[in-house]
């Protein structure tokens, strides 16, 4: 419990740390929201200045920090001057999208990585194993934005897979199946690219680390005893060569958040990234700073979460965390 | 030995890569600023040795493209005249590597215009701007790769070899930067940052943000390098004769962190590459009428673009080769860097 605890502390404090980085970065930024304002002949500088005031810009930066841990603590997450209104309920909605297009993705991912590389381990150095290995090395040399760019080319090209958006026009009206099915084909090329840009460094940690223990003495004198193939593949090798594996899992649950950023720019999907990007461009300062935030709550959530699979699935972590 | 040639095999090809972005101005056919409004968008053109007549030509030529009639963007082979295609021919000034004035192109045609990779809305060259995008493209994931690199060694050999509160300080901090996912970060510090800056700006201050992203993965390794290499022998008998702090980092330690920087540079250069690629692209980095790969590709976000000039997509395959190379030569450094480590244990000898 105490190696928990250690964990859950670590972890606040680090996000403490980013919050205070971003804060800093912020007051090095030259400009800020309100200098358009400034230059619009219509907009008197003291309504610039009232606003300034408003929105807390004139205090100083350790009050302005203070403030708004303030307010986080009380679920708060600053105000959007763009929207002219909270910034979380705002990052909410548009991370609910993320997480619709990146949990679909990371789960077949996984789903299809499980299987390929424990079957390329298995047959180490023969027909399959080189084919799956040519194909995880191709993919890993293609940079994501490459990707997603010739996706969006073929899908266009082709006419078969919308070119952006979450939904349908009229899509209010459709029966509830016809509505997972729009929302389905909506997803079909997002989806496609966040996979194909995982699958590779997920096969080949898989297979890396089944190969090893497929070594060990136990699955040899298993294999000997006469147990079946793939009881022995699944249930045995892969159980023993989870303890890497989790920690992806834990990254991969981290990165829910932020992993999709670019292919969601690049697909026009409704989700954090485009909202990040133009609150950038439009220097709606709490807004970046609650996304960068938000994204980083879930990478800690993420290692957290593997650190609590690794407790519970490896017996050593715990005898050493009970034995300290 | 296999090893040995499996690194210089993959220097030798990134080499040649980076010297064909490097001599641009001879390999690009024209000046990739220079427009010509009558072909905007025009299609890749076709080397042909073949003509419609079926004679064979020794010297590869082009069919002039013209308008398809009762169309406006649609174009066709005008087969009754033939462009022959010349190399080495003279054509827009340009100076090579910055430097060499120069008129020499490695082809061009006399007369015509020739696209070979199609040109872009205004008429320009896209195989031009593609080269000369990479040089921008490369110089600043070389540069930013540079930058990580000095910060990360100094940082990790200030952790490593003074140890103590500033090691404990400086690692919560590599942590943290660590934790932050690339391209958030990426976009924070480019977040405050001014946008509206001339074009020399622009790409200095792209380099800045890439460079100070990378630092923390350089500098825990540079510092766990140092903390083994502080207590070995040689340093200790150094400091025994009274070495000073800044003779041993430079003399003793320095040396000993180069495979792992090098190693780290070849990861590097990559990504900061397409760091490059990804800011451009998304109107963050390097402003046209400059190009890099980034900002060509940036066109692909005009959906008519997307839906009828597939030929703007080129750009983005032109860091593949490079990818691959560079990943290429990561794993020869890597497994370089393990065969030597066996071997200085003295127990396996490789090769």
């Amino acid at each position: 419990m105490r190696y928990l605890l250690r964990r859950l502390l670590h972890a606040v404090f680090l996000l403490l740390g980013v919050s205070l980085l971003t804060f800093l970065f912020s007051a090095l930024a030259p400009g800020n929201y309100f200098d358009e304002m400034r230059l619009n002949p219509q907009i008197s500088p003291e309504t610039v200045a009232a606003l300034r005031a408003q929105y807390q810009l004139d205090r100083p930066l350790p009050v302005r920090y203070a403030h708004w841990l303030n307010a986080l603590a009380h679920g708060q997450m600053g105000f959007s001057f763009a929207y002219n209104s909270p910034v979380a309920p705002l990052l909410w909605a548009r991370a609910r999208n993320t997480l619709l297009l990146t949990v679909t993705a990371t789960l077949l991912a996984w789903l299809l990585a499980l299987p390929l590389g424990v079957w390329s381990a298995a047959r180490l150095g023969r027909a399959p194993d080189r084919v799956i290995s040519w194909t995880t090395a191709t993919l890993l040399v293609i940079p994501d934005l490459v990707l997603a760019l010739g996706l969006l080319i073929i899908a266009v090209r082709t006419g078969w897979f919308p070119t952006g958006g979450l939904t349908s026009v009229g899509f209010d009206d459709m029966s509830p199946l016809h509505k997972l099915r729009d929302l389905a084909w909506h997803m079909t090329l997002p989806v496609t690219a966040l996979v194909l840009a995982a699958l590779p460094t997920l096969v080949r940690h898989v297979r890396a680390s089944v190969a090893e223990v497929l070594e060990a003495p136990f699955l040899r004198a298993a294999l000997g005893h006469g147990l079946p193939h793939s009881k022995l593949l699944y249930g045995y090798a892969l159980r023993a060569a989870a303890n890497p594996l989790i920690s992806l899992f834990g990254f991969s649950v981290g990165t829910l958040l932020s992993g999709s950023l670019l292919v969601e720019v690049i697909m026009s999907w409704p989700g954090l990234g485009p909202f990040l990007l133009e609150a950038i461009l439009a220097r709606d300062l709490y807004v970046v700073i609650g996304g960068v935030l938000l994204s980083m709550i879930f990478l800690v959530a993420g290692n957290l979460f593997a650190d609590v699979l690794l407790y519970w699935a490896d017996p050593r972590i715990r005898t050493a965390a009970s034995a300290k | 030995m296999k090893q040995r040639r499996k690194l210089m095999i993959w220097l030798v090809i990134l080499g040649a890569l980076h010297g064909i972005i490097a001599a641009a101005g001879f390999f690009a056919p024209y000046d990739p600023v220079e427009q010509d409004r009558e072909r905007p968008y025009l299609p890749p053109m076709h080397i042909h040795i073949v003509d419609a007549q079926g004679h064979f030509h020794l010297r590869p030529f082009f069919y002039p493209l013209r308008l398809r009639e009762g169309s406006f963007d649609q174009y066709e082979e005008d087969t009754n005249t033939t462009v022959p295609l010349r190399f080495f021919e003279r054509g827009a000034a340009y100076r090579l590597l910055g430097f060499v004035p120069s008129r020499l192109h490695f082809f061009g045609v006399a007369g015509a215009r020739v696209y070979l990779l199609g040109s872009d809305a205004y008429g320009r060259d896209e195989l031009s701007r593609i080269l000369y995008g990479g040089q921008i493209s490369l110089l600043a994931g070389l540069l930013g790769a540079g930058v990580t690199l000095f910060l990360g060694a100094l940082i990790g050999m200030a952790a490593g070899y003074y140890g103590g509160w500033q090691d404990e300080l400086l690692m919560r901090i590599a942590e943290l930067f660590l934790a932050l996912p690339w391209l958030y970060l990426l976009f924070a510090l480019r977040a405050f940052l001014p946008l509206a800056v001339s074009p020399l700006e622009a790409f200095l201050l792209v380099v800045v943000v890439i460079g100070m992203v990378g630092w923390a993965r350089p500098a825990r390794l540079v510092r766990g390098v140092v903390l083994s290499v502080k207590e070995r022998d040689f340093v200790r008998a150094a400091r025994g004769f009274g070495a000073s702090d800044f003779y041993l980092l430079r003399r003793h330690i320095l040396p000993e962190t180069a495979s792992v920087l090098l190693t780290q540079a070849a990861i590097l250069v990559p990504q900061f590459v397409l760091a490059e690629m990804t800011l451009s692209f998304l109107g963050l980095g390097v402003p046209e009428p400059m190009s890099s790969w980034g900002n060509l590709l940036a066109t692909l976000q005009q959906y008519n673009v997307l839906v009828s000039y597939w030929w703007m997509y080129l750009p983005a395959l032109a860091i593949v080769p490079f990818f691959l190379g560079y990943l290429s030569l990561a794993s020869a450094l890597q497994e370089r860097a393990g065969a030597y480590k066996i071997e200085e244990k003295g127990n396996w000898n490789p090769s």
